[in-house]
C-alpha cells in the first residue's frame, strides 16, 4: 500500500487494478435453459402418455384414463368397464412403460457413449453395439434358450453387447482419441460381422424362430407385456441410475484423457464403469425391441445445441428426451397406418439417418475434410 | 497398473496437500530413464523443482523436454530411476491426490464438446469439489481468467476461439486449479509477443507466491529473462543446470543446438540476449 492509499477516506474503494473483483464473472450462459427444457419435456411426456393410453383400435377418453389411474393408485376414481380396463392395463400401459424405458435407455446410452469416446458421432446403432447386442438376443431366440427365464434374452444381449463395446473401443482409439473416420469405419466393420452372425443364427433357426427374429429385428414394441417390462427393467434402471453419477467426470474427460487424469479422474476406472453402463442400457433397449437406431444420436445433439454440453443435464435430459421421442414414435407407428403397424425401428431410421447425414457433413466441414 | 488403486473406494478421502515452504522440493527426478517404445528418450536425468522458483527446461527438438515434464507430472512409467512429487514417489499418490498437488498444461489444448470458456476454466476446480477449499472456486476462476486476459470471451464456446486464445484459456484452467506445482509444456508456443510476456510474468508471480513452476520453453531469450534456473536437455540428458546467466554460453548453446549462437548482454539493460550467428 502506498502512502496516498493510506490517506484515503475509510470505506473508499480499493483501486481497480488490485485484485479482480469476484463478482466480475459474466453471468453463466444458458443457466435457465436446462430447467425450461426439463419442464417442457416432462409436460410433453405426460401429455403423450395420456394420448398414447387413449388412442388406438379401442379409443378411451383421457378422462377415463385418468379415472382408471386414480382408481388403481387408490386416489378415488372408479374402475372402467371390463374391456377398456383390460385394454388400458394389459395392452396400452405395458407398451407405454416399455417405450419410456427403452427410449430413456437409448437416449442416455447415446449421450454416455459420445462422452466416453469424446466423439459426437458415437451411438450404439452407428458403431455396431446395438447389433452386437442383437447377436446375443438372436442366439437366445433361435436356440430357444431360457435357462434364465424372462431375463435370458437381456442377459445374452448384455454379454455380446459388452463384448462389442470393448472391441470397438479398443479398435477405434489411438493415442487417447477416437477419430470420426476410424469410429465410423469400425462401426461398418462391426455391423457387417454382426450382420453375418445374425444371418447364420437365422439360417440355423426353425421357421417359428425365424419369424420371431425377423419381426423383432425391425424394432417394434407391439408385443409389449408386463413380463417384458420386467425383463428390461433391471438393466435399464441400473444403467439410468448409475450414469448421472459420472456426469462431472465425463465433462473433464472432454479435455482428453491425460488432462482428465491431471484433474484427478481415475480414467481407467471411469472407462470400465461407463462401458458396462452403456452395455447395460443397450442390452435393455435391444433385447425386447430389436434395433431402434438414431435416438441416441439425435436427442443428445439437440440438447447439446440448446443447453450446452455439460453432462449433468445432458445425461438425465437425454434419457427424458429419448423417452419422449420413443413414446411419440411408437404412437405414430401404431396410428398412422391403422390398423396396420409400422415397425418403430424403421420409423426412427427414416428420420434419424438424414440427421446423421447432416451431422456428418457438418463435422466434415468443421474439420476441413477427413484427411 | 497398480493393483492397490483398485481397492481404494471411490469415496475414500484423499490426503490434503501439506503447507509448502519456499525451497521445498515439490518435484524431483532421480537418475530417471524413460523409454517410449524402443527408444530411450531420457537416460539418467536428475532434476529438482523447488517452491518459489521458475525452472525452465530448454533444448533442441527431441531432446526430451516434454517427456521429462510428463514424467514429473506422473504420466509416464519410468524405466529406471524415480520421480517424486511432494516428497513421495509419484506412483504412491492417487490421481486425485496428485490433482491437489500439481497442475499440468498440455502442449495443445483440445476439447471434444463446445463448452463455454468459463466452464472450461471451472473444470480446473474439479479436484477441490467436496473439500473446504471449494468456496474458493469463484475467486480462483475469476482471478485466473483476469490474469490470462480471457474474461472478455468467458461466455464464448471454446471451439470458436483462435489458437492463442485457446492456449490462454487452457492456462487459466491450470491456474484455477491452484496447485503448488505447475508444469507447463510450451505455454507460449501459440502466443503473440505481449501474451508471451504476460504468461511468463504469471509464472514469476506464482513462483513469488511460493509455488514451484516448471516450464518448457523454446525461446531462450524468455528463459533467460524469466527463469530462476534453467536445465538444458540434449539427447535425453541434462547437460547443464543453473541460473541462465551462468549456463547460457556461446559454446554450450552452439554445441547443444548444432548452430552457432551468440550470447551477449543488452547494451542498455544488461539482460542476456541470445541470437543465432548468421552467415555474414
Amino acid at each position: 500500500m502506498t502512502v496516498t492509499d493510506k490517506g484515503a477516506a475509510p470505506g473508499a474503494k480499493a483501486p481497480a487494478h488490485e485484485a479482480p473483483p469476484v463478482g466480475d464473472l459474466p453471468a453463466r450462459p444458458r443457466r435457465g435453459t436446462p430447467w425450461l427444457l426439463t419442464a417442457a419435456m416432462t409436460a410433453l411426456l405426460v401429455l403423450l402418455t395420456l394420448t398414447s393410453a387413449g388412442l388406438g383400435a379401442y379409443d378411451i377418453s383421457p378422462g377415463d384414463v385418468l379415472t382408471s389411474i386414480a382408481h388403481r393408485a387408490g386416489l378415488g376414481g372408479s374402475e372402467l368397464s371390463r374391456v377398456p380396463e383390460s385394454v388400458l392395463w394389459n395392452v396400452r400401459f405395458p407398451r407405454i412403460v416399455l417405450a419410456l424405458l427403452i427410449g430413456a435407455s437409448l437416449g442416455c446410452a447415446g449421450a454416455l457413449m459420445q462422452g466416453v469416446f469424446g466423439n459426437p458421432l458415437a451411438e450404439p446403432g452407428v458403431i455396431g453395439v446395438s447389433s452386437g447386442a442383437a447377436v446375443g438376443a438372436v442366439a437366445a431366440i433361435s436356440f430357444g434358450l431360457n435357462f434364465l427365464g424372462n431375463w435370458t434374452i437381456p442377459a445374452f444381449a448384455f454379454v455380446t453387447g459388452l463384448g462389442t463395446v470393448l472391441l470397438v473401443y479398443a479398435m477405434s482409439r489411438s493415442g487417447g482419441r477416437t477419430e470420426v473416420v476410424t469410429l465410423i469405419l469400425t462401426g461398418i466393420a462391426v455391423n457387417a460381422f454382426t450382420g453375418a452372425l445374425i444371418g447364420l443364427f437365422i439360417f440355423f433357426a426353425d421357421t417359428a424362430a425365424v419369424n420371431q427374429i425377423t419381426f423383432w429385428q425391425l424394432g417394434s414394441l407391439s408385443a409389449a407385456t408386463w413380463p417384458k417390462v420386467l425383463a428390461v427393467l433391471p438393466c435399464a434402471a441400473l444403467g439410468l441410475a448409475v450414469a448421472p453419477l459420472y456426469a462431472r467426470k465425463l465433462d473433464l474427460l472432454s479435455l482428453g484423457e491425460r488432462p482428465a487424469r491431471h484433474l484427478g479422474v481415475d480414467v481407467e476406472r471411469l472407462r470400465i464403469v461407463l462401458v458396462l453402463v452403456i452395455a447395460l442400457l443397450t442390452a435393455a433397449a435391444v433385447s425386447v425391441s430389436g434395433i431402434i437406431g438414431f435416438v441416441g444420436l439425435v436427442i443428445p445433439h439437440l440438447l447439446r445445441m440448446a443447453a450446452g454440453p455439460g453432462h449433468r443435464f445432458l445425461l438425465p435430459g437425454s434419457a427424458l428426451g429419448g423417452a419422449v421421442v420413443l413414446l411419440a414414435g411408437d404412437l405414430a407407428a401404431r396410428t398412422v397406418a391403422e390398423p396396420a403397424e409400422l415397425p418403430l425401428g424403421v420409423l426412427t431410421a427414416l428420420f434419424g439417418s438424414p440427421f446423421f447425414f447432416w451431422l456428418l457433413r457438418r463435422t466434415r466441414r468443421r474439420q476441413g475434410g477427413w484427411a | 497398473m497398480n493393483g492397490m488403486k483398485w481397492l481404494r473406494l471411490p469415496g475414500a478421502r484423499p490426503t490434503p496437500p501439506a503447507a509448502v515452504h519456499p525451497g521445498d522440493v515439490l518435484a524431483e527426478a532421480e537418475a530417471l530413464h524413460v523409454r517410449l517404445g524402443t527408444r530411450e528418450v531420457l537416460s539418467g536425468v536428475d532434476v529438482m523443482a523447488r517452491a518459489g522458483e521458475v525452472l525452465a527446461l530448454v533444448g533442441p527438438n527431441g531432446a526430451g523436454k516434454s517427456t521429462l515434464l510428463s514424467a514429473l507430472a506422473a504420466d509416464l512409467p519410468t524405466a529406471a530411476g524415480l520421480v517424486r512429487v511432494h516428497g513421495r514417489p509419484a506412483a504412491d499418490w492417487s490421481a486425485h491426490e496428485l490433482a491437489l498437488r500439481r497442475a499440468v498444461l498440455p502442449q495443445s489444448a483440445t476439447l471434444s464438446f463446445p463448452f463455454a470458456v468459463e466452464e472450461v476454466v471451472r473444470m480446473g476446480r474439479a479436484p477441490w469439489a467436496g473439500t473446504a477449499l471449494e468456496d474458493e472456486d469463484d475467486p480462483a476462476v475469476a482471478t485466473a481468467m483476469a490474469a490470462t486476459e480471457t474474461l472478455d470471451f468467458a461466455a464464448r464456446p471454446f471451439s470458436a476461439l483462435s489458437g492463442g486464445e485457446r492456449a490462454r484459456v487452457a492456462l487459466a484452467r491450470v491456474l484455477a486449479q491452484r496447485a503448488s506445482l505447475l508444469l507447463l509444456d510450451e505455454p507460449t508456443a501459440a502466443l503473440d509477443l505481449r501474451h508471451q510476456e504476460l504468461v511468463l510474468r504469471i509464472c514469476r508471480e506464482r513462483a513469488l507466491a511460493g509455488d514451484a513452476v516448471v516450464v518448457v520453453l523454446h525461446d531462450l531469450g524468455l528463459a533467460a529473462a524469466y527463469a530462476h534456473r534453467v536445465v538444458i536437455l540434449s539427447a535425453g540428458r541434462a547437460v547443464a543446470d543453473g541460473p541462465p546467466a551462468e549456463i547460457f554460453t556461446d559454446r554450450l548453446l552452439s554445441d547443444v543446438y548444432r548452430q552457432p549462437v551468440e550470447v551477449f548482454p543488452h547494451p542498455r539493460s544488461g539482460e542476456v540476449l541470445i541470437t543465432p550467428r548468421r552467415g555474414s
